[in-house]
């Protein structure tokens, strides 16, 4: 955590630094994201949902989801483009405090969530800089064919690479790519490693909750750099050190004390009352050994590796095979899967009310799982960062009952 | 006496249920949640006691008058029971009312407040014996709101174009009676019930049973509750007296209570003040899968008092009114503020009341089928619970909407619906006594509230 929290504060200093140092920003999404291709150009990632979930955690986003509203935003639009267009609005200033720079390209790299695509439409009228654009084709069904391959590798090659050559003023360098990926694929070892911990019992990790922090160098800006690799390597060792020592996953409030319930969950976290959110699971003995959130940076466990030797391919690879651009059957097929691997009693659906691209076709999904595995699934509602759509007693209601009902039917 | 409660503690009522030891239900309790739910809880328990105690009276007089005669009997005992236990909250009513009027601000105010009050009260006195007979229209079981009809019907009669006066009377009345609805005034079974034997024995029909009478009567009293488990569910269990053991979710409560009262159910729909639940279970009344509404309560019971409210008419004449619709209206929103928008929009352009009505229940039940097919959709026996389940104009729309989507089915309503929950809990209550639970402290349920206010009740003898 410590790492982690330098690692993040010294990317927020340089980021805000950028008007000294002449450092360029290249505003950018988390699924399908080209982390090691814009920093072999000397370029600064930034991740505009990562601002928004920040921002929720540190109570901030309420405002700007308002502040957004009052400019004419609706209230069903994302709360992540809301977030983050309100945060523009009121100065900029990132979730450590400091400013953000303005973005000197907007890189969408994976169009598989609409919104993303309207959300740089917008900050492309907000920031008149230009935007470069990855299509991404949908696994429609359910397998990355050479055709789509090469289609995306075109693009990088023919539109990607030149823009990121022209912002810079740099010449792209494929060692230093290469050099990043093997670093990445290092990494992703041992995150996948990470995850396998929790087929223990009792599980070391609360794969959801404390998962989205062990997602945070990786899926962010440090994915291929030196620091990345070690986060993963110590947080891999305490990890084992904690099966070693048969000791469950920590929580806000200290040790879990037993693990009643072993739970795969499906959908985002409510970011504006994580800790409460959290605390509805703990409090119940609830753990979390899987989930698909956790994933949408990459679905390392299903041995998809950032490749050196096909360097282009295996990132067109990377943004075709993200969680969200998995067709509904093959993401029934990755739940059961895991509700089978890692011996869970059940699967929590957390259905976000601005997040389509996760929402969409939930609770066929359920249905779906259930028949698969037997092991029924619990069905909660809330948002993203928008404070006024967690609804705290109708939520741990849902879950109690679902809990209960776990413990009856056991 | 063993017995298992479970406790039921919703938005608007809280209902308390006594089971014994072979899974029978001796006795149920209701009252009105108001703003203390630690009260509203035990006084549901109370009730609950009190009719398990009528349960046993019952059996008692059946063994000793032949034929239909010890119904009758049972029957006057407990109107006349219930006369005594409103006399007894009538007179704390004048006692509070009575200071309360010693407080008013403006002290040229008091002698005239008090004048009219007192003939208030003195009428109030006198109109409760004719309420409480076998076969008098209740209109409802809650002292409240007894009270508060008769109170409020007087005041203007007395209080006259005096808007002032009438103010200062109903101001006196709504602080005066959440005070008299917060105390217990249960815990004098044997002194009500042998007012209630008096009062009855004195009957011309029932002066050949009067020692049948007092032998029951005197079992009755004698009767000793062993409470051996307690489990609370409902919206406000987290605010119920007991350990976190004992508490349960009204989801696998009403799952296990629409089990017992029909053992064919396999889904479950409970209509309630604030949520909507539609509840899969199995042939052992354990909940399979289950959807609740979100944060938003439209479509619930509440919904059904906004829209009477915004009417101007009682909650209970909606589903009457709507029974009359020649045409049904169609209503988009079941969203509470729209459509009471919509609502007044329909009014003004000409629509009848009962058409508009009609149309509304339709809707409520269109967002219940929703839930309903989102939790696995409906299964033969389908069971209806909750408040609204009394409600004929919105059953007959679910039966119809039912056989439009899922075909013939049998559909399960029990008048004694709202009391599902607390069944559940109830049955909860004896599967876990074998548990960890026994010894557990129940002292803060089983502790009578005392009551402060005098009011013998020697005073209600006389009169009656």
């Amino acid at each position: 955590m410590i790492m982690q929290k330098k690692m993040i504060a010294n990317h927020f200093e340089r980021l805000s630094n950028t008007d000294k140092t002449g450092e360029k920003a290249v505003y950018t999404f988390v699924p399908g994201n080209l982390n090691e291709l814009i920093w072999s150009f000397d370029l600064l990632p930034v991740h505009p949902e990562i601002n928004a979930l920040q921002s929720a955690m540190r109570k901030q986003s309420g405002d700007y989801v308002l502040e957004a509203e009052k400019i004419g935003h609706s209230e069903d639009v994302c709360t992540y483009v809301k977030s983050d267009i309100g945060m523009m609005r009121k100065g900029n200033i990132g979730p450590t405090g400091q400013r953000l720079p303005e973005p000197s390209l907007l890189l969408l790299s994976y169009t598989g969530c609409f919104t993303f695509m309207k959300w740089f439409e917008l900050l492309k009228q907000e920031y008149k800089c230009p935007v470069v654009m990855l299509h991404v084709p949908y696994q429609a069904d359910g397998r990355i064919t050479p055709e789509m391959r090469f289609y995306v590798t075109k693009q990088l090659k023919d539109v990607v690479i030149p823009k990121l050559e022209e912002i810079s003023g740099k010449k792209f360098d494929l060692d230093r790519l290469r050099t990043m990926l093997a670093s990445s694929a290092r990494s992703e070892d041992d995150l996948v490693h990470v995850w396998n911990a929790a087929k223990n019992k009792p599980s070391p990790i609360d794969a959801y909750f404390g998962g989205v922090y062990y997602i945070g160098p990786i899926f962010t800006a440090f994915r291929g750099k030196p620091e990345c690799e070690e986060y993963y390597k110590t947080l891999r060792a305490e990890v084992d050190q904690r099966v070693k020592d048969g000791l469950g996953p920590i929580t806000p409030d200290g040790k879990m004390h037993k693990e009643k319930y072993r739970l795969v969950v499906e959908g985002p976290p409510n970011w504006t009352s994580f800790r409460e959110f959290w605390e509805m699971f703990y409090a119940e003995g609830a753990v979390c050994v899987s989930s698909t959130y956790t994933r949408v940076g990459g679905l390392y466990e299903q041995g998809f590796r950032h490749d050196p030797d096909h360097p282009l391919e295996s990132l067109a690879d990377y943004c075709l095979g993200c969680y969200t651009n998995r067709n509904l059957p093959s993401r029934v097929d990755i739940i059961a899967k895991d509700i089978i691997d890692f011996q869970a009693d059940g699967f929590v659906v957390n259905s976000i009310k601005s997040c389509n691209s996760f929402s969409a076709g939930q609770l066929l999904m359920m249905k779906e799982i259930e028949k698969k595995t037997g092991r029924s699934g619990g069905f909660i509602e809330s948002d993203l960062v928008d404070p006024r759509y967690f609804s705290a007693a109708n939520i741990k209601n849902r879950l109690e009952s679902y809990f209960q009902m776990l413990e009856a039917k056991s | 006496m063993d017995a298992y409660v479970g406790i039921d503690l919703g938005s608007t009522t809280t209902k308390a249920v006594f089971l014994d030891e072979h899974d029978r239900l001796m006795g149920f309790g209701i009252t009105n949640s108001r703003s203390d739910y630690d009260v509203a809880c035990q006084i549901a328990r109370e009730e609950a006691e009190i009719n398990s105690r009528f349960s046993i009276l019952r059996r008692e007089l059946k063994t000793h008058i032949p034929g239909e005669g010890h119904d009758l009997a049972v029957a006057w005992l407990y109107q006349k029971y219930r006369l005594a236990q409103h006399t007894r909250q009538l007179t704390a009513l004048a006692a509070t009312c009575r200071k309360a009027v010693d407080l008013l601000p403006v002290a040229e105010h008091r002698a005239p407040t008090h004048l009219l009050l007192e003939q208030i009260l003195s009428e109030m006195e006198v109109e409760a014996v004719g309420l409480f007979k076998p076969g008098a229209d209740a209109r409802s079981d809650f002292f409240r709101d007894i009270a508060a009809s008769t109170f409020l019907h007087l005041s203007e009669k007395k209080a006259g174009d005096d808007s002032k006066m009438l103010d200062r009377l109903i101001g006196t009345f709504d602080k005066s009676i959440l005070q008299v609805e917060s105390k217990s005034y249960a815990n004098a079974f044997g002194e009500y019930i042998q007012f209630a034997a008096d009062a009855v024995q004195r009957m011309p029909e029932f002066q050949v049973h009067q020692a049948a009478i007092q032998t029951a009567v005197k079992n009755t009293v004698a009767v000793v509750f062993k409470i051996i488990n307690t489990i609370g569910t409902g919206y406000g269990r987290q605010r119920l007296p007991f350990p976190k053991e004992q508490i349960r979710s009204e989801i696998l409560c009403h799952g296990l209570g629409a089990h017992f009262m029909f053992p064919n159910t396999r889904t479950v729909l409970d209509i309630g003040g604030q949520d909507t639940k539609a509840i899969q279970i199995d042939a052992t009344g354990i909940v399979t899968n289950f959807q609740m509404n979100d944060r938003c309560a439209a479509g619930c019971g509440r919904y059904l008092g906004y829209i009477a409210d915004e009417m101007n008419i009682g909650l209970h004449e909606l589903g009457p009114l709507a029974m009359k619709s020649k045409k049904q209206v169609k209503i988009n929103s079941t969203c509470t503020v729209f459509a009471g928008a919509e609502l007044r929009e329909r009014l003004a352009l000409g629509e009848a009341r009962e058409d508009m009505l009609a149309g509304l229940h339709r809707a409520i039940i269109l967002r219940a089928m929703s839930l309903l097919a989102r939790s696995g959709g409906v299964v033969s026996e389908f069971t209806f619970t909750g408040g609204v389940a009394k409600n004929q104009a919105a059953t007959d729309a679910l039966r119809k909407l039912i056989e439009e989507n899922y075909g013939e089915m049998k559909i399960n309503i029990s008048p004694d619906s709202i009391f599902t929950g607390a069944i559940g809990a109830a049955l909860f209550a004896k599967r876990d006594r074998k548990g960890d639970l026994i010894g557990v402290d129940l002292k803060a349920l089983q502790k009578p509230v005392p009551s402060k206010v005098e009011g013998p009740v020697a005073k209600v003898q006389e009169r009656a």
